[in-house]
């Protein structure tokens, strides 16, 4: 953090309806940082972005967002953010270039020409200029959807779910685009399912049914996690994962292609849910480091756990 | 497939009110308002004695009920300016010496001058004079005009059908065309405007930037004037190389009138398409609109024949107000002030309009 405050909001609320979908969410993120934000379909992600972006009004709370007033001035936070929806929004039957130009336009950008040019060259997209926005591939539909909105030079970007569908390569340039521009003073609210992409966040919010849960960098969240990781190898590990599954203390298993990974919280209940397998010759075991993925399959059995009891 | 079809309407209670409305509101509209057999229309009188036989011919028009007489004589120029602008129907010239003609005799012809640029209001009241002309005066007249029973009535009536002596249907008809076409595709590709954008997502990022309301209204509207300033001058030109339409008046007060009555129908357009959650519905509601319009407005059937109700909603609309304006400047050569009139109908109709839609387009998603 730079000290600079980008994003200051406190006890943001949202409802739909009767369905509470932000519940008193605190949120500050500092200049230059890009933060992840994580969490199931449906626990607020979308809708505090829209809140942070003037798209939809705020039901309570208050805060500002690039100095500016959440509830009063969403003009001026419009104006020097830029936002990224889910879903492709830009004009299929125009090219990507008249997209660029008819976006510059609805922004007032003075020398519109030189700000294309910038932007096309840093996204690579001068070879694709002419090519009808519906004819992209999801990942060049990303790389235009993103240049369309840092056009206008925001200086923070709110990214909801940027690379949905999008195959690897493309994803990892997107992000080497996006560490990029952090570099040079960007703030970044990236919303994510993909863990590879939350482990680049310099820090990762959590929410969980509208509420803020976890916040830190990847380390403090696993660390605060308290999670106690066994892997085990060899071939009986089919076997042992059909019968841990359902164990007390076991609390996120999950098979990659030759290895186990078990995970729980209680460390005495998991050691008792793994002895019976211990001994084995078809399994090799090991005391591993939890990944981020353990702590988010974690957490989100945490809040399925909570719901029934969490609701007003 | 069936059942599916079922379960999505259901959800969508909007589409099936609209589908349950529609029929009953046409059904209300052909059956009460529309009339084919316009009666009281409005009829000014022009010379004439003050005569007995004077009288009981008016009397006996009045009792017809096609003609709605106008309690003052009027001056020739007045009564030709009344037709010009449609304030009045028909007009009377009856001669300054009708009785004595009468008694005398001389079987004097009375004038009676239709708006004919509508040819099936009129016909019915010109067949009621007619109808009349033998034996209205048969009371009145002396003993020795009555006894032959095979005598020629007692006055003569002409006819004339200005505007459009040959009584043709299409000079009615196509000009109206102008208004009606113009209504069709300006309501219905503007109300899919606002609505495409929000089905195709891209009204989410639209709604990110800072663009205004008003902009995005204007921004949506201007493309739709021009094109429909090219569909005018399109159906024009058809209208006048086929049809053998005359063209009467300057274009230039045509020109203006368009002007408002494009804005206008791209007003109600863009105010379907704000209201609207998807394209389905802004069509169901351009349909809504359409259907009265052209069944209200007087293109398809004479506006005077329709209750008074009707003709309170009919003035309301801006394409009735365009029909007599093409009408007035094509067959009955009207100019700048003549036309007026009808203007600031649209204009008040489009200010209105605009604001519901400005007013209904939301700046957020909420």
């Amino acid at each position: 953090m730079n000290g600079a405050v980008v994003i200051d909001v406190r006890g943001l609320r949202k409802r739909f309806g009767a369905r509470e979908v932000v519940r008193d969410l605190t949120l500050r993120v500092g200049r230059g940082e890009i933060c992840g934000f994580l969490g199931a379909n449906g626990s607020g992600k979308t809708t505090t972005i829209r809140m942070l972006c003037g798209l939809l009004t705020p039901d309570g709370g208050e805060g500002t967002c690039l100095g500016f007033d959440l509830l009063r001035q969403p003009l001026e936070i419009r104006r020097h953010v830029g936002y990224m929806t889910q879903r492709f929004s830009l004009y299929e039957d125009l090219t990507v270039a008249e997209n660029l130009d008819f976006v510059a336009r609805l922004y007032e950008i003075r020398d519109r020409r030189a700000a294309l040019a910038r932007v096309m060259a840093q996204m690579e997209l001068e070879a694709r200029s002419e090519q009808l926005a519906g004819t992209l591939s999801g990942g060049w539909k990303q790389r235009l959807a993103l240049a369309a909105c840092v056009l206008h030079e925001p200086r923070l970007l709110l990214l909801d779910e940027p690379t949905a569908g999008v195959d690897p390569k493309a994803r990892r340039e997107f992000w080497d685009l996006i560490h990029g521009m952090a570099t040079r003073g960007l703030t970044v609210l990236v919303s994510t399912h993909y863990m590879d992409e939350a482990e680049r966040c310099h820090r990762i919010v959590y929410l969980s049914q509208g509420r803020l849960v976890v916040d830190g960098t990847a380390e403090e969240v696993i660390r605060g996690a308290g999670l106690v990781t066994w892997n085990a190898r060899g071939p009986g590990i089919e076997a042992a994962a059909q019968a841990l599954r359902a164990a007390p203390g076991v609390e996120s298993l999950a098979v990659f292609g030759a290895a186990l990974h078990v995970s729980g919280t209680d460390e005495a209940a998991l050691d008792a849910a793994l002895a019976p397998w211990r001994g084995r010759e078809d399994l090799a075991w090991a005391r591993a480091e939890p990944t981020l993925e353990d702590v988010f399959i974690h957490l989100l059995d945490e809040s399925e756990r909570e719901r029934p009891g969490a609701a007003p | 497939m069936l059942r599916k079809e079922f379960l999505q309407m259901r959800r969508d209670p909007f589409t099936i009110a609209l589908t349950v409305g529609m029929p009953l509101i046409q059904l209300f509209l052909f059956g009460y308002a529309i009339n084919a057999d316009p009666k009281h229309l409005p009829t000014l009188v022009v010379g004439g004695d003050n005569s007995r036989y004077e009288r009981t011919l008016l009397a006996a028009l009045a009792h017809t009920r096609y003609f709605e007489l106008a309690p003052d004589l009027v001056s020739e120029a007045e009564a030709s300016r009344a037709l010009d602008r449609g304030e009045a129907q028909f007009v009377l010239s009856l001669p300054t010496d009708f009785a004595r003609a009468i008694d005398r005799g001389e079987r004097p012809a009375i004038l009676l001058e239709a708006d004919g640029s509508d040819p099936t209001a009129i016909g019915n009241a010109v067949a009621a004079l007619n109808a009349l002309n033998a034996t209205v005066l048969e009371r009145d007249v002396p003993e020795w005009l009555r006894r032959d029973a095979a005598a020629p009535p007692p006055f003569e009536v002409r006819v004339q059908r200005r505007y459009n002596p040959e009584g043709i249907t299409a000079y009615n008809i196509v000009p109206g065309l102008v208004g009606t076409i113009l209504t069709f595709t300006m309501v219905v590709v503007t109300s899919l405007a606002v609505t495409r954008e929000r089905e195709r997502g891209t009204m989410e990022n639209l709604l990110a930037t800072p663009v205004r309301p008003l902009e995005v209204m204007l921004g949506k509207i201007v493309p739709y004037v021009l094109l429909g300033y090219v569909q005018t001058a399109l159906i024009l030109a058809v209208s006048v190389a086929v049809f053998g339409i005359p063209v009467r008046g300057s274009l230039l007060p045509l020109v203006v009138g368009l002007g408002f009555f494009i804005a206008a129908n791209l007003a109600v357009g863009f105010a379907f398409s704000t209201i609207a959650a998807n394209q389905l519905q802004a069509m169901q509601m351009a349909v809504f609109f359409i259907l009265p319009s052209i069944l209200l407005s007087g293109f398809m059937f004479p506006f005077r024949g329709m209750p008074g109700w009707a003709q309170a909603l009919g003035e309301a609309l801006p394409l009735t107000h365009m029909l007599r304006l093409v009408r007035g400047i094509l067959l009955k050569g009207n100019g700048m002030l003549d036309v007026a009139p009808h203007l600031w109908p649209m204009v008040l109709f489009t200010l209105i309009v605009g604001v519901i839609a400005v007013r209904s387009y939301r700046e957020t998603l909420d």
